[in-house]
């Protein structure tokens, strides 16, 4: 079996952009053994953190980097380590968050496939931050390849003394449990993982307490995805003003975006934070334009729980404040491009189903109204459309928006109601003519 | 019996890494998948004993994971993306297609055994679509040509 997700990447551009530091080694087939891995300057910055810098100074770097949660939510890391009590009486925990499932995100896969090592050096210095001695990362269970990746670089981690007692001579214990999971979109919400971890239904838990001070096995935990935790090593070892001056004042950095869809390139793109979403669909070095030079309908900017974009709007800068001043998110940096011939109802049938299937069942409005909403979409897309069904598909999002414990609910409401705005005469075109205004032929090819 | 000593074995050792060994229960539930393809009620009461926690709580857990099946199924579990990264590019085409070819309906089995067809939820291949999961690896960038491929290998393997 392949370790090697056929994904494009411009790890070539990475290469020669001092800038870009996630992918610069991603398409060197070495790159997952220690020994390659530190000849690239690999766990320079862990030897740096374990040489002599403290809790508090490892911290300020990250906070001052202005490094933020590359899964979805953008809460600033550094503040995050910043939350676990010092002197804590029980022990702290780090959890690193693998279970990539946002549809359309396909980022962590790659750095735990082909850069293992960047993702422990990351994960031990966060570790070291909030005082923990054994850090567990929580992969999907459909990522056997990851799973073994990431074993094997534990492994070899320890043997080679990065992890393990004493390391480096500094008095200080790390071990790295790898964990593997069943399968579920509601694990990546921070307080199930922690469940699905603990051996529970994965069920989101209600806040507070925050899990950095009553997490797993009700003690302080640090829950930071893959993406973000790889970024760590870079910070320490170039820098917080390095790291802040790449990406926009408020946006520092670079991110991964995952590219699927209509477009010519599909893949995944390390770019400052700020970069043309326009540029990132059409340049041919990225996306290379839309498939079949079709033109452009709509894109999702961050993932499937993240607002439409239309093609007047897409003039603008992938990060957190552009993106929500045009009313979206940048969610985990998930790009989904979809051309003209795309029906607006049937987008929707297709995110409307997965939310259902995910939602936990602990909340009934997402529990209930889910379901309500892909009965009735179903039905619309089905030619079975009534009148009133729109006002009615709105009023069941209105009554789950900020009605549930997690976030579950708000992701799986906020695409239907923005495509409802943006293309409310192709649903009423639904409705009236029993069809799709345009016709969806994705043929398998 | 079902778990083999050495299943037994591997749970044993992934229970002993966790500070509480009900963490350890999703790792058993993958190594008792891995060995016999699906889980029952009979294989959540022997991994109760080895981990030493009754089979409710083992039961409790798998039945909220859909990634495992609850009863068997054919000798490849042929899972299909269908989300909308992988049906913008066709996936559901691809679905038909596989119905067509292995003449069976999604979430049936092929009367020799070999192939069951389902369709599962966001597997992290969006810009790899159309993908497959087959048992417990992916196949991605599918075209009809590959996927005929890949069918014949299967069954030559047999």
């Amino acid at each position: 079996m392949s370790f090697y997700s056929p994904v494009i990447t411009n790890a070539s551009e990475a290469t020669s952009n001092e800038k870009l530091h996630l992918f610069k080694y991603v398409e060197d087939p070495q790159q997952h053994k220690s020994e390659i891995f530190e000849s690239h300057g690999g766990y320079t910055a862990w030897r740096k953190v374990l040489g002599g810098m403290s809790t508090q100074q490892v911290i300020d770097e990250v906070k001052n980097s202005g490094l933020r949660g590359r899964g979805g939510a953008g809460f600033p890391t550094g503040m995050k380590w910043g939350f676990v009590p010092k002197n804590s009486p029980k022990p702290t925990y780090l959890c690193c968050n693998a279970d990539e499932s946002e549809p359309g995100t396909c980022k962590d896969r790659v750095l735990m496939e082909r850069d293992p090592h960047g993702v422990i050096e990351g994960m031990a210095i966060a570790a070291y931050a909030i005082g923990c001695h054994i850090m567990f990362i929580y992969i999907r269970g459909e990522f056997n390849h990851c799973i073994e990746r990431m074993e094997e670089a534990a492994r070899e981690a320890r043997e080679r003394g990065h992890l393990g007692e004493n390391i480096y001579g500094s008095g200080y214990d790390l071990e790295m449990i790898v964990h593997s999971g069943g399968g579920a979109y509601i694990c990546g919400e921070e307080t199930a993982l922690l469940n699905s971890l603990e051996g529970e239904r994965g069920m989101s838990r209600i806040r507070p307490p925050i899990p950095a001070i009553e997490g797993l096995y009700a003690s302080p935990t640090i829950v930071n995805n893959v993406e973000s935790l790889a970024a760590v090593p870079h910070i320490i070892n170039r820098g917080a003003d390095w790291y802040k001056a790449l990406g926009t004042e408020k946006s520092t950095g670079t991110k991964l975006f995952s590219l699927s869809g209509h477009v010519k390139r599909p893949g995944n793109f390390e770019v400052e934070l700020g970069f043309s979403l326009e540029k990132l669909i059409y340049d041919p070095e990225y996306g290379g334009g839309i498939l079949d030079d079709k033109k452009l309908k709509g894109v999702i900017p961050g993932g499937a729980s993240t607002p439409f974009l239309t093609p007047e709007m897409i003039n603008v800068g992938l990060d957190y404040e552009s993106l929500t001043t045009v009313g979206s998110m940048l969610g985990s940096g998930a790009v989904m491009v979809f051309h003209e011939g795309t029906c607006i109802v049937w987008i929707i049938k297709k995110l409307i189903h997965f939310f259902r299937h995910e939602s936990c069942g602990k909340c009934t409005p997402c529990r209930e109204g889910t379901g309500w909403l892909e009965n009735m979409i179903n039905r619309i897309e089905a030619g079975q459309g009534q009148p009133g069904d729109i006002e009615k598909i709105e009023e069941v999002c209105g009554n789950i928006l900020g009605r549930t414990i997690c976030p579950l609910g708000d992701a799986a409401v906020m695409p239907i109601q923005s495509a409802i705005k943006n293309w409310r005469e192709e649903w009423q075109y639904h409705i009236d003519h029993g069809k799709c205004q345009v016709e969806t032929d994705f043929s398998f090819r | 019996m079902i778990l083999t000593e050495e299943s037994i074995q591997k749970i044993k050792e992934k229970a002993a890494r966790y500070p509480h060994r009900k963490s350890a229960i999703l790792p058993a539930l993958t190594v008792a998948y891995r060995q016999v393809g699906h889980l029952n009620d009979e294989i959540y009461r022997e991994i109760g004993r080895v981990i030493n926690i009754p089979p409710v709580e083992i039961a409790e857990a798998a039945t909220f994971y859909t990634m495992f099946p609850k009863k068997p199924v054919g000798k490849y579990l042929l899972q299909v993306c269908h989300n909308l990264s992988c049906a913008l590019v066709g996936a559901d085409s691809m679905i038909t297609y596989l119905e067509d070819k292995l003449g069976i309906k999604k979430g049936e089995t092929t009367d020799d055994g070999l192939f069951t067809l389902i369709s599962v939820e966001c597997l992290g291949s969006c810009a790899t679509a159309p993908m497959i999961q087959i048992n417990h690896d992916f196949h991605e960038n599918l075209t009809r040509e590959k996927l005929d491929k890949l069918l014949e290998e299967l069954r030559a393997k047999a």
